[in-house]
C-alpha cells in the first residue's frame, strides 16, 4: 500500500488532487481510496487530503499517519504545519515552488533522507500559463507520477479527461504533461 | 370585484335566503350535491365557529374540484372533534401528521399528484391559529415561498383552544386566555404583539390571500371557490368564534364573527400577489364595545374594575383597520 | 459498472435507480453532496418522473416526506446530527403512521459543542423511534443497502435509515460497483402501499387513538421489526442472487474461528479493524470481528449466536449512553445474557477523533488480557478533563467548557490528523 498527505489551502484544490490521483490509479486498474481531512476550513486554511492506493481492496479509515509522499501545494505552510510528520526514510516529497529544494529551509530534514526523492516545481505558474488560473494541483500529480513512478501520466490524463472537459481539460493535461517532463528532467 | 352580485338585507339575520336565488346562483351547502365533507357525528362543541367553517370551505373546495380532494389537518380542535379512530367524520382522504407540518405534508402529497400526473387531484391543508401562525409557520411560510400548489386554511379563533385556550400569537389585545390572564394593571394579552398573517402571507407574493369569516358563508364559499380555480400557494384566514374560549353563547357564533367584522377589528378582504383586490365593506359600523362586550374573555374591561383606557385602545385598532383596508362605504358611515 | 466515486455520488446513483418520485432536499453536513447530485439529476431529467423539494427545514424535510409516502410516492430524503434532531417529531411520526421512507443518515456528532465530524450519536438518538437502521461499512455497501432499504421499508410498510458515516464515507473516493437499472428494477418492484391518500377511496390516516388500542398498534411496530430479522438475511440473499455480491444482512463475522477476543462494531471502522486482526492474527492473536448492519431490529440471536464461542468481546462504538456507558454495548451485553462472556466496552472516535491501527492494537492486547475496565474511552486525554474539573471546584465562573478544554490541549484549531 502506498500513502499520499497533500497538504495546501482551501481553494487550492488539495481536495480534487487527492480524488484525481484515486481516480488515476483506478484507471490502472488499482484500488484506491481518497479522503479530506473533513475540516470546514475556509479559503486560504490548511487544508489536508489522504490518498491510499494499493493492489488489494483497502479497509483501513485511519487518516495517514506514515505517508510514503507528500505532495505540498502551498510552500508556506513548510513551516507552518507539520507536513513531513510520519513520512517515511524512504519517502517522497513534491513541493509546489520556483525554488530549488535547497532554497526552501528544509535542508535540516532533507538531510537524513533520500534527497533524489525531493523535487520542486513552479506548479502555481504552470496552471496561470496552461490553465489561466493558479490552480497547481494537476500539474503536482503529474510530477508526483514523473517523481515516484507509482502511477502514469497517461493515468493522469485520463483522470483529468473524466472530470473536466474542453479547455479546462486541455489545458490541465498541457499542464501536466510539461510538469512531467520538467521533473523527469529536473537535478531536484 | 366578484362580491355577491345580489344584495339583500335582511332585518336581524343578514341571511341571503337561497330560496330567493336562482338555482346556480345557490349555495353549496344549499346544494343536493353537496359532498358532506365533515359529516355529522363530529365531537366539536354547540355553536363551534371551526366545524361551520370547515364543512363550508371543504365542502365548496370539493364542489369545486370536483370531488378530487385529499385535506391535510394540524393537530388541534379541529383534527380531534372529527375523529378518533375508528370514528372519522371525514367524507374526503384525510391525514393528520404533527402539529407545526400541515403545510409541508400537503406539500408532498401535491408532489405526488404532480409526479404521478393525477393534475386533477387538489390538496388543501388546514390548521387552527396555533398550528398555523406560531407552530406551523415555518413549514407554511416554506410552503408559500415555493408556491406550492395547496390551498391553506387557517380557522383562527385567536388562542390554543384544544389544549385549554391559551394564548396564540393571534389572540387578540385585552383577550383573557389560560396563559394572559387578567390580572395586573394592564390585565389580558399585551398590546402591541401578534401577527397578521394574512398579510405575512401576501408578503410572499402569492396568487391569493383571503380573510373570511362565519358570519358571511356565501362569501367564505365563494372565496374557497376562486382559490380552488388557481394554482400555487394559496392562503385563506377565516375568522371562526369559539363558545368556549370566547365565553360566548352558542347560538351566538354567527353574531359575534358579524361584529367583528362590522367593528372593523377583522378586516374581510382578498388579494392576488401581494395586492389587495377586494374589501368586503362594514355595512352597518359598530363600537368594539359591540364586540367585546358579550365575550366572557373581555369582561375585565367592563364592569366595577373597568378598563375603558384598553376599549380605547382596541377601538384605535379598529379604526386604523378602517382606515387601512378602506373597510367604510360613506353610507354604512 | 465500477466506478471510483465519492461516496455521496454513489449513494446518489443508487437511490436514483431506486426511481425515487419525491425526494426534499434541506443542506446540512456531511449528507449535502448526496442531494445536490440527486437534485442536479431530477433537474437535468435523468431522474424522472421524480419531485425534488427544496425545503426549509429538516422537519419539513420529513414533514414533506410524509405527505408524499402518505400519498403513494416512493420518498426518500437525506440528513444528519442536528438535522434528525431537528425533525425527530416527524421521524416518529412517519414510523407511527406505517410510511416506508428511506432515509440516508451521515452520521455526525450532535453539539453542544458545535461539531460537523463522524460519530453514531445521531441515528442512535433515534434508536426508539420505530425506523430500521441498517449501517454500512463501505462505500458499496451504503449503495446497496440503500436498494435493499427500499424494498424492505415497502414490504413492512417501515421507514429505514441508511446510515453511513459522515465524511469518512460520504466524502472518501472509493471503488464502487454502481448496479445498472435493469438488476434495480428486478429486485424492487414499484411501490404498492398500504394505505394510500386517493380521492376514490377516501381514508382518514393518522387519527387519535386511544389506551384501548395504542399498546397494540405499538407492538405491530416492534413485531415489524420483528420480521424484518427474518426478512434482512433473505433480501441479502435475493440481493446476491441480482448483483453477486454480499451485502447488508444483519450481522458478518470476520475470523471469528476459534476466535477468544471478539471485537463488535458498526460502520466504517470496521475496516480500520479488520486491517487490525489481521495483523494481530499474523502474530498468533486468536481475534476476531462481529460486525453489526442491522443496529434496528436488533438481531439479539445473531449477535448470540456469533459470540457464544468466544470468552471475551469489546464492544467498540462511536457513541456514549452519557451517564451509563456504551449504547450498542448495552444491547450486545442483553443479546450475551447469561452466557458468562467477559464484555468490555470502548467508547472512541466521538466528534471525529480519528481512531488508528496502533491504538486498536493496543486496545485489543489489552481485552485479550483482561486488563480494560467495564468501559474505557479511547484516546481520551484524561488531564485536560480533570484540570476543568479542578476549574470548576476553583472557581464558580469557569467559563465555557469546550474553550477551556481546547486552551488546556493547546491547540490552536482542528488538527488534521
Amino acid at each position: 500500500m502506498f500513502q499520499i498527505r497533500v497538504h495546501g489551502r482551501g481553494g487550492q484544490g488539495v481536495v480534487t488532487a487527492a480524488e484525481m490521483l484515486s481516480i488515476a490509479a483506478f484507471e490502472e486498474g488499482r484500488h484506491a481510496q481518497a479522503f479530506p481531512s473533513f475540516g470546514s476550513e475556509r479559503t486560504g486554511a490548511p487544508v489536508v487530503a489522504f490518498c491510499r492506493i494499493s493492489d488489494r481492496e483497502i479497509r483501513s479509515r485511519e487518516p495517514i499517519v506514515e505517508a510514503d509522499a507528500v505532495i505540498i501545494q502551498d510552500p508556506t505552510l513548510l513551516h507552518q504545519v507539520p507536513v513531513f510528520a510520519g513520512l517515511k526514510p524512504d519517502g517522497y516529497v513534491l513541493i509546489n515552488s520556483q525554488h530549488k529544494i535547497g532554497e526552501l529551509g528544509i535542508d535540516e530534514f532533507a538531510a537524513s533522507r533520500r534527497v533524489e526523492r525531493f523535487c520542486s516545481l513552479p506548479a502555481t505558474e504552470l496552471g496561470v500559463r496552461h490553465i489561466g488560473r493558479p490552480i497547481p494541483n494537476m500539474p503536482l500529480l503529474a510530477g508526483f507520477a514523473a517523481l515516484s513512478g507509482v502511477i502514469r501520466l497517461e493515468s493522469v490524463i485520463s483522470a483529468i479527461n473524466s472530470r473536466f472537459k474542453g479547455q479546462v481539460a486541455s489545458g490541465n493535461i498541457s499542464a501536466a504533461e510539461e510538469a512531467y517532463r520538467l521533473v523527469k528532467e529536473a537535478s531536484c | 370585484m366578484g362580491f355577491q352580485t345580489i344584495k339583500f338585507y335582511q332585518t336581524g339575520t343578514y341571511t341571503v335566503g337561497n330560496r330567493l336565488l336562482l338555482p346556480d346562483q345557490r349555495s353549496v351547502q344549499a346544494g343536493e350535491s353537496r359532498s358532506n365533507s365533515i359529516n355529522s357525528g363530529h365531537r366539536a362543541c354547540q355553536g363551534c365557529g371551526e366545524a361551520l367553517g370547515a364543512r363550508y370551505a371543504i365542502d365548496a373546495a370539493m364542489a369545486e374540484s370536483d370531488n378530487r380532494l385529499i385535506a391535510v389537518n394540524a393537530t388541534g380542535c379541529l383534527e380531534v372533534f372529527s375523529t378518533p379512530y375508528p370514528e372519522s367524520s371525514w367524507q374526503v382522504p384525510w391525514i393528520h401528521s404533527v402539529f407545526g407540518n400541515a403545510p409541508a405534508v400537503a406539500t408532498g402529497i401535491a408532489a405526488a399528484m404532480k409526479v404521478k400526473g393525477k393534475k386533477d387531484v387538489r390538496v388543501v391543508a388546514q390548521g387552527g391559529d396555533g398550528g398555523t401562525t406560531d407552530i406551523g409557520f415555518g413549514c407554511l411560510s416554506g410552503m408559500f415561498e415555493r408556491n406550492d400548489d395547496v390551498l391553506y386554511i387557517c380557522y383562527d379563533n385567536e388562542a390554543y383552544m384544544n389544549t385549554g385556550v391559551q394564548r396564540s400569537s393571534a389572540t387578540p389585545p385585552a383577550a383573557r386566555t389560560a396563559t394572559t390572564m387578567p390580572v395586573g394593571p394592564e390585565p389580558g394579552n399585551p398590546f402591541g404583539q401578534g401577527k397578521n398573517l394574512p398579510e405575512i402571507a401576501m408578503a410572499h407574493g402569492i396568487p391569493y390571500v383571503a380573510t373570511a369569516t362565519v358570519a358571511d358563508l356565501r362569501d367564505l364559499e365563494y372565496k374557497v371557490k376562486k382559490a380552488m380555480k388557481m394554482h400555487g400557494a394559496r392562503y385563506i384566514h377565516l375568522f371562526v368564534p369559539c363558545p368556549l374560549g370566547w365565553g360566548t353563547a352558542s347560538s351566538d357564533t354567527i353574531r359575534i364573527a358579524r361584529l367583528a367584522k362590522e367593528s372593523g377589528l377583522f378586516p374581510v378582504f382578498e388579494a392576488e400577489h401581494g395586492e389587495i383586490t377586494g374589501v368586503l365593506k362594514i355595512r352597518r359600523k359598530v363600537g368594539v364595545e359591540e364586540y367585546l362586550m358579550p365575550q366572557k374573555r373581555f369582561a375585565h374591561l367592563f364592569g366595577s374594575h373597568s378598563h375603558p383606557e384598553m376599549v380605547i385602545r382596541i377601538q384605535e385598532i379598529a379604526d386604523r383597520n378602517i382606515r387601512k383596508y378602506g373597510l367604510l362605504d360613506e353610507e354604512a358611515a | 459498472m465500477l466506478k471510483q466515486i465519492e461516496g455521496s455520488k454513489a449513494v446518489a446513483e443508487a437511490v436514483s435507480l431506486c426511481r425515487p418520485e419525491v425526494i426534499c432536499a434541506y443542506p446540512i453536513s456531511p449528507q449535502t453532496h448526496i442531494v445536490e447530485a440527486l437534485g442536479e439529476m431530477v433537474k437535468s431529467g435523468r431522474l424522472a418522473p421524480c419531485e425534488y423539494i427544496n425545503v426549509e427545514s429538516e422537519f419539513a424535510a420529513m414533514s414533506v416526506s410524509i405527505g408524499a409516502s402518505a400519498a403513494g410516492a416512493r420518498a426518500y430524503t437525506a440528513t444528519a446530527s442536528q438535522g434528525l434532531l431537528f425533525m425527530t417529531e416527524a421521524v416518529y411520526n412517519a414510523s407511527g403512521l406505517g410510511l416506508p421512507i428511506v432515509m440516508t443518515v451521515a452520521n455526525r456528532a450532535i453539539g453542544a459543542p458545535i461539531n460537523i465530524w463522524n460519530d453514531h450519536s445521531d441515528s442512535l438518538s433515534q434508536r426508539d423511534s420505530g425506523w430500521m437502521q441498517l449501517f454500512a461499512e463501505n462505500n458499496q455497501e451504503a449503495v446497496d443497502l440503500h436498494i435493499q432499504a427500499f424494498r424492505l421499508a415497502e414490504e413492512l410498510s417501515m421507514p429505514i435509515m441508511v446510515c453511513m458515516d459522515g465524511y469518512i464515507l460520504t466524502h472518501a473516493f472509493e471503488r464502487v460497483d454502481i448496479p445498472v437499472q435493469e438488476q434495480v428494477d428486478a429486485y424492487l418492484p414499484s411501490f404498492e402501499p398500504r394505505q394510500v391518500l386517493d380521492p376514490s377511496e377516501p381514508i382518514s390516516i393518522g387519527a387519535m387513538v386511544g389506551p384501548e388500542a395504542f399498546m397494540e398498534v405499538k407492538y405491530l411496530a416492534h413485531a415489524k421489526q420483528l420480521q424484518a430479522i427474518e426478512r434482512i438475511p433473505q433480501l441479502a440473499s435475493e440481493f446476491r442472487n441480482i448483483f453477486g455480491r454480499d451485502s447488508g444482512g444483519l450481522v458478518r463475522t470476520y475470523r471469528a474461528d476459534d476466535a477468544e477476543t471478539m471485537v463488535v462494531a458498526m460502520g466504517s471502522v470496521i475496516g480500520t479493524i479488520k486491517d487490525t486482526v489481521d495483523e494481530m492474527r499474523d502474530e498468533g492473536h486468536r481475534i476476531g470481528v462481529l460486525t453489526i448492519v442491522s443496529y434496528r431490529p436488533f438481531p439479539l440471536e445473531q449477535v448470540r449466536g456469533a459470540l457464544l464461542h468466544c470468552r471475551r468481546f469489546l464492544v467498540l462504538e462511536k457513541s456514549l449512553a452519557v451517564g451509563m456507558g456504551g449504547i450498542l454495548a448495552t444491547d450486545v451485553r442483553m443479546a450475551v445474557t447469561g452466557a458468562g462472556l467477559k464484555g468490555y466496552t470502548a467508547i472512541a472516535g466521538l466528534g471525529g477523533r480519528p481512531i488508528f491501527k496502533s491504538q486498536l492494537h493496543q486496545l485489543f492486547r489489552q481485552a485479550e488480557k483482561d486488563e480494560l475496565p467495564p468501559v474505557t474511552f479511547l484516546d481520551l486525554d484524561r488531564d485536560a478533563v480533570n484540570r476543568q474539573l479542578e476549574r470548576e471546584r476553583q472557581t464558580r465562573r469557569s467559563g465555557p467548557v469546550a474553550e477551556n478544554m481546547l486552551h488546556d490541549k493547546g491547540i490552536v484549531s482542528a488538527k488534521f490528523g
